[in-house]
């Protein structure tokens, strides 16, 4: 089946709110229907059919934005199966809550990306903000699961709460990464901020180029882990580069000792 | 009737009875061949029939190091039992004790399949707290330190229910050399043969058993109408020109796999000839009432 194409008219003049716009809510729904849809998260009133130019091919399995925008918060949220392409920008919240399917943002991406994600894969082609696959307030954990893939550059705390799933920033990620991790891997390729792993209790950070750490991080030694290499696998067909990483002999530091210390950083000896 | 006869060798209208069993499949690796083998061949030892042995078990097929999911050389190895429990107890008991054990040695899950039996999910008490718990979508593992590093174990495995236990041949010549001969170049064929073992010492049986003893104890005792010694004494069921019998079991995950080994196996006995190998093909059954798979020797000819 065709896929529902939606086509931004011009850049909105407030925040908008697509967590309707997702293969579940949107079943059985005709083009008509999905325009009469309420987006705005301020007073003035904004249908999906003001904001969009509305293509249905039959199928909302896979829906493709063309176009976004920094204004567009929550897109697939609480995504469970299908595929969402954004030729553009997104803002907060892109993927929060999702549990199955495949999010693609083809751009950039604000602050809380994937944050409460369960399962599924996203992916943002750009750079994204802070607390990547972080806890909203309130909330006692980040991700629970899935692989989230960021091919620029994240904000500060990415991976804050983490408690499962795997992150790659294939970029540079901002200060405190991995702050408070509960468990999970977060895999950064290129610079990392000060304090990595800050608070960790439990989980594995990967750091091509690891700032100095933490005295509370001891020096386990250097190792050629077979979990290591089984990662490095599962990666390849989405990061050679973070495949090399992996395949290469890795220094282990454990830590946060200042927290309950079955944390891991590794970096290449 | 008159037997059957391929190049020479007689086909009993025969058919092997084979039982519904349980299986299961895990793929060892380790830094190298030699230690990749040797924990399977460790963990597949004292596995050769589910009358003493709790389950029965070997070694599949090599993979080399890139078809692998840590890229190290890996040994696929099967298991197969009466009941899931007997099963999953040996499977834990076994890995435990002679993969784990091995040096630099992991541990992946090789049969697809929705239901599962726990491994890593058992064998990471081991690491005494220490143990580190790997997601990546779908796949679990679990990482046990050990004093060479890590211990790496997939947490579940999957488990048949199709599994095929039981197919057989029995394989008669003249002399033990020709027969051997037949015996070890069919081992050989049927080796190739994916998802089956032959359980027994290098996959030849030499002492089949009839069901039931003259002595109370036993429940299983020598199948004497095929002991070429007592072919004068009892009710045989060997001719005047055979002077030895031996046997090749086989386990498969499917009836299929099973079938095909068997196929391979009378086809390599069929090419070598009576003259340096085998006179006579058979199988062995209990007159159809007791397996429900019947693998009739007639069907399965080149």
């Amino acid at each position: 089946m065709k896929p529902l194409v939606l086509t931004l008219k011009q850049e909105p003049g407030q925040r908008l709110d697509l967590a309707p716009l997702v293969p579940h809510l949107l079943e059985g729904k005709s083009a008509k229907d999905i325009a009469e849809i309420e987006l705005q998260t301020t007073r003035e009133k904004v249908v999906a059919g003001d904001i969009f130019k509305i293509r249905s091919g039959g199928g909302v399995e896979t829906i493709h934005f063309e176009g976004g925008s920094l204004r567009f918060d929550n897109v697939g949220q609480g995504l469970k199966s299908g595929e969402i392409f954004i030729e553009g920008d997104c803002g907060k919240c892109a993927g929060r809550g999702m549990s199955g399917g495949n999010l693609v943002v083809n751009g950039d991406s604000g602050p809380f990306a994937g944050s409460a994600m369960s399962g599924g894969r996203l992916e943002i082609g750009g750079d994204t903000g802070g607390f990547l696959a972080g806890p909203l307030e309130g909330e006692m954990e980040g991700a629970t699961g899935g692989l989230l893939i960021v091919r620029g550059n994240a904000g500060e705390r990415a991976g804050d709460r983490l408690r499962r799933g795997t992150i790659l920033i294939e970029g540079s990620a901002g200060d405190f990464p991995g702050s408070r991790m509960i468990a999970g891997t977060l895999i950064i390729l290129k610079e990392c901020g000060k304090l990595p792993g800050y608070l960790m209790r439990r989980g594995t950070i990967v750091l091509a180029n690891p700032p100095e750490l933490a005295p509370t991080f001891v020096d386990c030694g250097t190792h050629q882990l077979a979990f290591a290499s089984v990662f490095a696998g599962l990666l390849r067909p989405e990061s050679r580069a973070a495949a090399r990483l992996l395949s290469r002999p890795l220094a282990r530091f454990a830590g946060d000792m200042a927290a309950l210390g079955k944390g891991e950083i590794f970096f290449p000896a | 009737m008159r037997p059957m006869k391929r190049n020479g060798v007689r086909i009993d209208d025969s058919f092997a009875e084979a039982f519904p069993m349980r299986g299961t499949a895990i793929l060892i690796t380790a830094p190298n061949r030699h230690w990749a083998v040797q924990a399977a061949t460790t963990m597949t030892g004292f596995a050769t029939s589910v009358i003493g042995c709790g389950a029965e078990a070997g070694i599949d097929c090599e993979r080399p190091g890139k078809s692998t999911p840590d890229g190290r050389p890996g040994v696929r190895v099967l298991m197969f039992a009466m009941s899931s429990d007997t099963l999953q107890t040996q499977l834990v008991n076994r890995a435990g004790q002679c993969v784990l054990t091995s040096p630099g040695s992991a541990c992946f899950a090789d049969l697809e399949s929705p239901d599962r039996l726990p491994i890593g999910d058992q064998l990471r008490y081991f690491g005494d707290g220490w143990q580190v718990s790997k997601k990546f979508l779908d796949r679990h593992f679990w990482r046990v330190p050990v004093m060479d590093g890590e211990f790496l174990c997939e947490a579940t495995t999957g488990l048949t229910k199709k599994a095929v236990g039981g197919g057989n041949l029995l394989i008669m010549g003249a002399s033990f050399e020709t027969t051997m001969r037949a015996a070890e170049l069919a081992v050989a064929a049927m080796n190739d043969v994916e998802d089956v073992i032959l359980p027994f010492p290098g996959g030849i049986v030499r002492s089949g058993s009839k069901v039931g003893s003259k002595y109370k104890a036993m429940m299983a005792s020598t199948n004497d109408a095929y002991c070429p010694t007592l072919r004068g004494a009892v009710k045989t069921n060997l001719e005047e020109d055979i002077g030895c019998v031996l046997e090749i079991v086989i386990d498969g995950l499917t009836e299929d796999a099973v079938a095909e080994a068997m196929r391979a196996g009378l086809a390599a006995i069929v090419k070598l000839g009576p003259e340096h190998g085998a006179v006579r093909v058979g199988a062995g059954n209990y007159g159809g009432k007791l397996g429900p798979f019947h693998f009739h020797l007639k069907d399965l000819l080149p």
